[in-house]
């Protein structure tokens, strides 16, 4: 059974199709990366996936573990499992990074009928993670990416994978906006995430972070569609030939 | 011309009026004070005659139209008999505050047995305002507790108090364990008068906390409290008050306040219970670098209806004020926030600030900002913003999408924006008792 399995997806935004008939599947244990033109639809797909309201899902179905994921709430999905990197990190003033994170981990370790970590216990782990993304303890104690640099942000989502240790993890353009150093910083902290049972969806428009963690699967996506599928020479070549090839397959 | 008036009255004035007539009649035998007093009373009755109950055409009453919210003013609750007083105890046990001295008025009299007063400091003096009205060795006093402005609710408590608390920290000295001042009404469907006076001397320093609880199974009640602040000259103050009224009840808080050259006040207004609530805050910054900081939040639900309404008047130079609010509305809830600042002409350098904002939960939710400056010097720093909105959907998927639920998502990014205004309390105890006390509307509303 794939981790996740996407079939003739048809998405709406006030009145307007924005994917038309999408259809992909992920297995566990690999990295797939998604690429495509801008306003082609990849972040709808990614907020679709995680339950952002606002969408009306015309057609289509979506399986997370074999599942329907559409009828969960988003608070459920995380609990199943699923993460999402945001493109645009939200910023959350009067809530420390660090409170907010231990609520939010509590609360998915509760939902999947789990014991909550002592505060001690999270304190460790999290600072243990945010040393290995190279994140300063004193931005775990600011409110929640308020003030943060565009790459401090980026880590910040990174963290919250780690912690999380969601089963598939999609991560919106996780390479915007970072330096040479941050980026090799959050590509080792994506290829520690990799296991066996752990899948990962890179949305991304550069070859560079796929330098760094290779994927398994390429797609591209197009006007609301996946309009091709390959191994990792695909993105080689689309960083050769751009995508106006695709614009007519779509 | 009168009788066109009186033909054009509406007759729920006319009641109201009647029936406040018959209460301030009726409660004769009651009112503690003879002589200069009983005639400062009846002086004060005829002034809130002549306007009877504020409404809306009355400026400083324009969202709050006790004509309608209140309609008449009900008879005078009795004296607490002793069944009274041990409803009030579990009242007041749920109530307190760790560590503080309790002063407890019960339907508007002072209730000793369930009070500290035997633990009260030197330099501390306290008697109840039915003492010093009765003593005629404490005239001067007399007249500054009954101090009044134009405000017919407070004319009308200068004409109706039967007690109160009457405290005065001497010059240089300092409370030290916090004063807590708890008003517990039991007596379903009367009304009850308090009026109050705290004197901190110069230098002196204090922390003070009031409540305003009901004990179990009292409703419809009426309380109206008054009390007069003075902060003597570098003196400091810590006052946080909480009403958490029955759900049916009218509950008008006046105070009036004074603060001194270089002294700070320190105060805190929360409105998480009752029908219909008002804090009143009339204060002046008397003294040349007085600092004043005073927040609040409003936490309403259902029809709830909560009004702040301050007014801070800079009448010398080189004084601070801060205002910041928070309001989080539910239901069919109305919050009202009034902050008007005054400089007058001689109070240059004044610098104030004053943020209003409502958070509303639901469609119906409404909330009422009006900031309001008034400027008579010429080298002053002043400003003010209002806002109300409902919470953030990008931050709830945000945190939806990290596992919270969605009343979680809510409450946690409420607690942050009420933490605005929490954190203006300068001492740490009343920080913890005000986050606690907004706990408990958390758990209401569920
Ligand atoms: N809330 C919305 N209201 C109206 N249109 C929307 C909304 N969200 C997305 N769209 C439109 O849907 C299309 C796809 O947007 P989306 O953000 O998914 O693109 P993308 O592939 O992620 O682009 P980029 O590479 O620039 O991030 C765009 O044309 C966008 O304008
Ligand atoms: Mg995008």
């Amino acid at each position: 059974m794939p981790l996740l399995e996407i079939r003739n997806l048809h998405v709406c935004v006030e009145g307007r199709e924005i994917l038309h008939g999408l259809d992909l599947t992920v297995n566990a244990g690999k990295v797939h990366a998604i690429m495509g033109p801008n306003g082609s639809g990849k972040s709808t797909l990614s907020h679709v996936i995680t339950g952002k309201p606002g969408y009306q899902i015309t057609a289509g179905r979506i399986l997370f573990k074999g599942e329907d994921l559409l009828a969960m709430g988003p608070d459920q999905r995380a609990a199943k499992g699923l993460f999402l990197a945001f493109q645009y990190p939200v910023e959350i003033p009067g809530v420390t990074t660090m409170n907010f994170l231990r609520t939010a981990l509590n609360a998915q370790r509760k939902a999947r009928g789990q014991s909550g970590y002592s505060t001690p216990h999270f304190l460790k782990k999290a600072r243990t993670v945010a040393k290995q993304l190279n994140i300063p303890q004193s931005m775990l104690k600011r409110g929640v990416n308020v003030g943060f640099s565009g790459g401090e942000k980026k880590r910040n989502e990174i963290l919250q994978m780690a912690l999380f240790e969601p089963d598939l993890c999609i991560l919106d353009e996780i390479d915007s906006g970072l330096d040479i150093d941050a980026l090799r910083i959050v590509a080792d902290g994506i290829n520690a995430m990799r296991s066996p049972d752990r899948s990962i969806i890179m949305i991304t428009h550069y070859q560079r972070l796929l330098n760094y963690v290779v994927p398994d699967v390429v797609h591209v996506m197009s006007r609301g569609r996946v309009v091709k599928s390959g191994d990792k020479q695909l993105a080689l070549e689309l960083e050769a030939s751009g995508y106006a090839q695709f614009e007519d397959a779509a | 011309m009168d009788l066109v008036l009186a033909k054009a009255m509406p007759e729920d004035k006319a009641n109201a009026e009647r029936a406040a007539s018959n209460v301030f009649a009726a409660a004769q035998g009651r009112l503690p004070g003879a002589g200069r007093i009983a005639a400062i009373r009846a002086r004060a009755f005829e002034a809130y005659e002549r306007v009877g109950l504020p409404h809306r055409r009355v400026e400083e009453w324009k969202y709050t139209d006790l004509r309608v919210l209140m309609r008449d003013v009900l008879r005078l609750a009795e004296r607490p008999d002793a069944s009274a007083l041990k409803r009030a105890q579990a009242a007041v046990d749920q109530a307190a505050f760790e560590g503080a001295i309790k002063l407890v008025l019960v339907d508007g009299m002072f209730a000793p047995n369930l009070s500290d007063v035997a633990k009260i400091g030197k330099g501390i003096d306290v008697q109840t305002l039915r003492e010093v009205l009765e003593s005629s060795a404490s005239d001067a006093l007399a007249g500054l507790v009954l101090s009044t402005t134009t405000d017919a609710m407070i004319s009308l408590n200068t004409a109706m108090a039967t007690d109160g608390v009457v405290v005065t920290i001497a010059e240089g000295k300092a409370l030290r364990r916090p004063l807590h001042v708890i008003h517990v009404s039991t007596t379903s469907s009367a009304s009850h008068f308090t009026r109050s006076y705290l004197h901190l001397g110069d230098g002196a320093h204090g922390t003070v906390v009031e409540s305003f609880v009901s004990a179990e199974s009292a409703c419809g009640y009426q309380a109206n409290n008054v009390m007069i602040v003075l902060v003597g000259n570098q003196a400091g103050l810590s006052h946080l008050r909480v009403k958490a009224d029955a759900a049916d009840a009218v509950n008008i808080s006046s105070e009036i306040i004074a603060v001194g050259s270089k002294a700070k006040l320190n105060l805190f207004d929360m409105i998480r219970g009752g029908a219909v609530s008002r804090y009143q805050d009339f204060i002046t910054l008397a003294g040349e670098g007085a600092e004043l900081c005073v927040n609040g939040v409003n936490l309403l639900m259902e029809k709830q209806h909560a009004d702040t309404t301050l007014v801070v008047d800079h009448a010398a130079p080189h004084c601070v004020s801060r205002q910041n609010f928070r309001a989080v509305v539910d239901g069919a809830g109305r919050s009202v926030f009034q902050g008007r600042i005054i400089a007058r002409p001689d109070a240059q350098k004044s610098d104030a600030k004053l943020t209003m904002r409502a958070l509303l939960l639901s469609d119906q939710a409404e909330a009422d900002n009006k900031p309001e400056l008034e400027i008579f010097a010429d080298d002053v720093k002043c400003g003010h913003g209002a806002t109300s909105g409902g919470l953030d959907e990008s931050l709830l998927f945000y945190l939806g999408a990290r596992g919270l639920s969605e009343n979680d998502a809510q409450a946690l990014l409420i607690r942050a924006f009420l933490g605005e205004a929490i954190e203006g309390i300068a001492n740490e105890n009343l920080r913890d008792f005000a986050t606690s006390q907004t706990e408990r509307w958390f758990k209401a509303r569920r």
